[in-house]
């Protein structure tokens, strides 16, 4: 336990999270990365939607996506739902 | 002490007086499995329901383990949350009670006393809540159908203030107290909401680094109770002790203020001697054997004899200091436990209390029995061979036997 851990008058109650858990890199527990090809890709989103994460952002701008590597625990779920068999698994 | 509102009088059983609490508490919900001898409570309020005579949500869940985890969650958003229970069904929700006092979920829940299995018995005892002592939970047995009422609706107040936020259990004795009719004293509806309130939440930093109310609130979105390990997982609990501590005055303080309107005053709310001032022997007891033991006293003290009693109303947080104060000048001390720690050094009231005084001044003799298991019957014959007992003690100088069975056969 380091010093800088707050003692228990200073914590909110009931184990509530007093700030988000972003400081986590959990993307270093994957083993497999989701790689995309891009002409397969139609922009469907639907990878977007299943990933449990949130660890797939879409960029309106330039109207594609992107994996967030530091977040994505590479669990393939996106793999397995792209319509298009456009996201292949590849060992890091 | 004299009412200041209009009181009228109802024939109710322990567990329709307490039905009649949560209605005039105004729940918003209530989750429930029906057990003996709680299920009048439940069903009675499940009337209330299809009379539209409240607003509550009525949850009817598939066992008492997704009754309390409907209550904690509902809880969490904010709403004033309540059921009822009994031995095998409490037993049952053994895990989400921790996760309810961890959670900081105000719930209340009224506990018919009953005798837990094996061998099946409906009857009524301690054995059930005194499993639960340690799960966090406030915990206040009532010596009536009266105060079975009186206790519910101080239960929500003690139970959702801000600075305390636990779960309270209010215990009455399976049967003696639940289906027995009695003259109960209700106060208005209005008054009744009024002196509950609506329930306040203290703010509190939330993982946006927002202050915000402790309540789930997509508005403002909080995470309660997700995962604490080595790291923190010791603080939260240390700050339940806290709010333990803490609610040795705010359970004095609603009482208080209930007696104001009401009339009635159960002791301090946490400990109610009876004849202690100059007693020499002191029998204390918990819920409904304590009518029996006053009558003992009464004819005791018109024989001239020094008998005194002493009820613990809140088990959780033990009054230790209360106890010690009414216990001053006290001799002999018998601790009655209507519940059995097997293997362990007498029943657990006993256990407490005579760790409790360990630390005192003058050191009682202090004696258990283990009384009423299973529903059986306690005379006031036999609460008299107790204070006979005490008499003895205090003219041998000596205890011969620290434990003994009140009414077993050998």
């Amino acid at each position: 336990m380091t010093t800088q851990e707050r003692g228990w008058k200073e914590i909110p109650p009931a184990g509530v999270c007093w700030k988000p858990s972003t400081e986590y890199l959990t993307g270093d527990w994957k083993t497999y990365k989701p790689v995309r090809d891009l002409e397969k890709c139609t922009r469907c989103l639907l990878c977007v939607i299943f990933c449990p994460d949130g660890a797939i952002h879409w960029k309106a701008e330039e109207e594609d996506i992107e994996f967030d590597y530091d977040f994505c625990k590479g669990c393939g779920i996106c793999a397995n739902e792209c319509p298009t068999n456009a996201i292949e698994m590849k060992l890091e | 002490m004299k009412s200041v509102v209009k009181q009228e009088f109802l024939a109710l059983n322990g567990d329709e007086a307490v039905a009649y609490a949560a209605k005039q508490a105004d729940v918003d919900v209530v989750a429930a499995y029906p057990v003996t001898p709680q299920t009048i409570i439940v069903e009675k309020f499940s009337e209330y329901v299809a009379n539209g005579e409240v607003e509550t949500e009525f949850v009817c869940t598939e066992s008492e383990h997704s009754a309390m985890t409907a209550c904690i969650t509902a809880s969490a958003t904010g709403a004033r949350t309540f059921t009822a229970t009994a031995a095998p069904g409490l037993a049952l929700m053994h895990e989400m009670l921790f996760v309810a006092s961890g959670c900081r979920a105000p719930v209340v829940m009224a506990v018919a006393n009953r005798a837990l299995s094996a061998p099946i018995n409906i009857h009524g005892d301690h054995s059930d809540t005194m499993a639960e002592r340690d799960s966090g939970w406030i915990q206040i047995y009532a010596e009536n159908a009266q105060e079975a009422y009186d206790s519910i609706i101080q239960a929500f107040k003690i139970a959702e203030n801000p600075k305390i936020l636990l779960p309270v259990i209010v215990g009455l004795d399976g049967f003696t107290l639940s289906h027995t009719l009695e003259n109960v004293q209700v106060l208005p509806g209005d008054v009744i909401k009024k002196f509950v309130g609506t329930r306040q939440f203290p703010f509190i930093t939330g993982h946006e680094g927002k202050t915000v109310s402790f309540k789930l609130d997509p508005e403002n979105p909080l995470t309660i109770g997700p995962l604490a390990l080595q790291d923190y997982y010791f603080e939260f609990k240390r700050q339940q002790e806290d709010a333990m501590k803490n609610a040795l005055k705010t359970i004095r303080q609603v009482h208080d203020e209930y007696a104001q309107i009401s009339g009635r005053n159960y002791g301090d709310g946490l400990v109610d001697p009876y004849y202690l001032e100059d007693a020499e022997m002191a029998i204390i007891c918990l819920g409904s054997t304590a009518g029996t033991v006053k009558t003992v006293v009464n004819n005791l003290r018109a024989e001239g004899v020094k008998a005194g009693m002493l009820r613990i109303r809140t088990f959780r947080p033990l009054p230790v200091e209360g106890i010690l104060k009414a216990l001053e000048k006290v001799k002999a001390v018998a601790v009655m436990d209507r519940c059995m720690s097997f293997g362990g050094c007498g029943g657990p009231v006993f256990h407490e209390i005579r760790h409790a005084l360990y630390d005192a001044l003058a050191h009682p003799y202090v004696v258990n029995y283990i009384y009423g298991l299973g529903g059986r019957d306690t005379s006031p014959s036999q609460i008299r061979e107790i204070y006979k007992d005490l008499q003895r003690i205090l003219q041998a100088q000596r205890v011969e036997d620290p434990i003994k069975y009140v009414g077993l056969r050998e």
